[in-house]
């Protein structure tokens, strides 16, 4: 095995526009997630069964079948019934969807952390019901669990590469598209690695910061 | 106010309108088999002071709650202000109440929780304004001149833009008392008030609920352990035993020479 320098010089640009394509994957992703897994967990305290079972039930089946399926699923079967995106938007709506279904299990935890007596006080006032979420509830709720949602935002930056199987060209697309051109593999593969460590590692150090001021 | 299962009744003095504003019609609540509401019926007329003692788990404590409709009643009807509070008349059958009609008819209720319940992530003066805001409709300059006035009132002008965590609990428990005023209700309940509190605290606490019972005809439904302050308040008295009002009267009755055995007990283990 020979490490060419010359190789990660040839390489950089490619990269560059991995990296770009993997960091708007996943901000999109998050944002798709963090609001849709929203919206499940406040489906899930309906008072209607109607409301609540389908929704249990799809974020259960989403949760407890491979993303990389879904993914599949998405870009192939879906425009066999005439609904067609681009490979990037396929992506980031696997990977929201797929993180919804794990967010919503954490918003669920921070909402069913506030005290019953918010609840109670916010009836005793009689805040019309998306006050009482929106004012009351929610900013009680999300302040415990920002850590935890962010643990899955570098879960999911790990999950990007699978993106790459519908071809996209994130940071793994660009290395093995460099390496079949090429024939050279370590020093993409390697740089893409490093590349990973150097967003998520102190990624998940702000999170102990950030856990260490907000959830007391 | 009467309670029927009493032979006391009507001893207090007439100053408000009197007209009935609470009334429970054979009101049942159990929790899983336990049943800590029994059947009972009770009136408080507009204006009253009226305070409920009793030993724990006697139901005083449910009957405010049922009437923040916090729970719903198993049996029996409630009514405020001559209007079904968990229950709706449509042609001529009961129906259990849609959210809308509980909501005009709970906007009556102010409720004051021994836990106080202000929202923590929201300053003093938005814990008040909030609900006069965003269920009365009042504008923000609107909101925030009453909040002022009623800071004024519990003496905490100075603290308007402190978050909750920031004072005691006596401070807190009076921004809640505030907050409950702010929408100008019938009624105000008041579950234990001072119980989570420091025993230094509570006289602040109490002055402020003293003040208020004298200088405004607020209808007061209270659940204390604070048998001066019950005596100082209340109109009447409703001694609760097992579910049910086991005797009323007036505080100098009840206090003094009660008719009922159990009433001299629990007073006895209280005083």
């Amino acid at each position: 095995m020979k490490w060419d320098w010359n190789a990660v010089s040839d390489f950089m640009p490619m990269f560059w526009h991995g990296l770009l394509v993997t960091l708007e994957a996943l901000a999109l992703g998050a944002v798709l997630a963090f609001v849709l897994g929203l919206v499940w967990a406040m489906m899930q305290r309906s008072e209607h069964a109607a409301v609540r079972w389908p929704v249990m039930a799809v974020t259960e089946f989403v949760r407890n079948t491979p993303l990389l399926v879904q993914l599949f699923f998405l870009f192939y079967v879906l425009p066999e019934w005439g609904l067609t995106l681009s490979a990037l938007t396929t992506g980031v709506i696997g990977l929201g969807l797929h993180y919804s279904t794990y967010t919503a299990e954490v918003y669920r935890a921070g909402i069913d952390g506030v005290p019953v007596g918010q609840w109670e006080a916010a009836t005793a006032l009689s805040l019309p019901r998306a006050r009482t979420w929106f004012a009351v509830i929610l900013p009680q709720a999300i302040r415990r669990v920002v850590p935890a949602l962010g643990n899955y935002v570098v879960a999911m930056l790990k999950d990007t590469p699978m993106i790459f199987v519908i071809g996209v060209l994130e940071m793994l697309g660009e290395a093995r598209q460099y390496s079949a051109q090429t024939f050279h593999t370590v020093e993409p593969i390697t740089i893409v690695g490093i590349a990973f460590i150097v967003i998520s590692y102190p990624a998940s150090l702000l999170l102990r910061v950030l856990e260490r001021r907000l959830v007391r | 106010m009467s309670a029927d299962s009493s032979p006391s009744k009507e001893t207090v003095n007439p100053a408000v309108d009197g007209s009935e504003l609470i009334r429970f019609d054979k009101v049942t609540k159990r929790f899983g088999g336990n049943t800590v509401l029994d059947s009972l019926d009770f009136t408080v007329s507009s204006g009253k002071h009226v305070t409920l003692i009793g030993p724990s788990g006697s139901g005083k404590t449910t009957i405010l709650r049922l009437l923040m409709t916090l729970i719903k009643p198993d049996e029996g009807t409630i009514k405020v202000g001559g209007e079904y509070l968990t229950h709706e008349d449509r042609g001529g059958s009961l129906v259990p109440a849609g959210e809308k009609h509980v909501r005009e008819v709970r906007k009556h209720i102010g409720m004051v929780f021994q836990q106080f319940n202000l929202f923590p992530n929201m300053k003093v003066m938005r814990n008040i304004t909030e609900a006069p805001m965003h269920v009365l409709g009042l504008s923000r300059d609107e909101a925030e001149e009453r909040a002022r006035e009623l800071l004024d009132l519990v003496d905490l002008t100075e603290h308007a833009d402190k978050y909750p965590t920031q004072l005691s609990g006596g401070q807190q428990q009076r921004v809640a008392i505030a907050r409950a005023l702010a929408m100008r209700p019938q009624v105000l309940l008041l579950d234990e008030v001072t119980s989570a509190l420091d025993p230094e605290l509570v006289a602040g606490v109490l002055d402020v609920l003293r003040d208020i019972a004298h200088s405004t005809d607020i209808t007061m439904l209270c659940v204390t352990h604070e048998m001066n302050f019950a005596r100082d308040i209340s109109d009447d008295v409703l001694m609760f035993d097992a579910g049910r009002v086991i005797e009323s009267g007036s505080p100098e009755k009840i206090f003094s020479e009660p008719d009922h055995e159990r009433t001299r007990q629990f007073l006895s283990a209280v005083l």
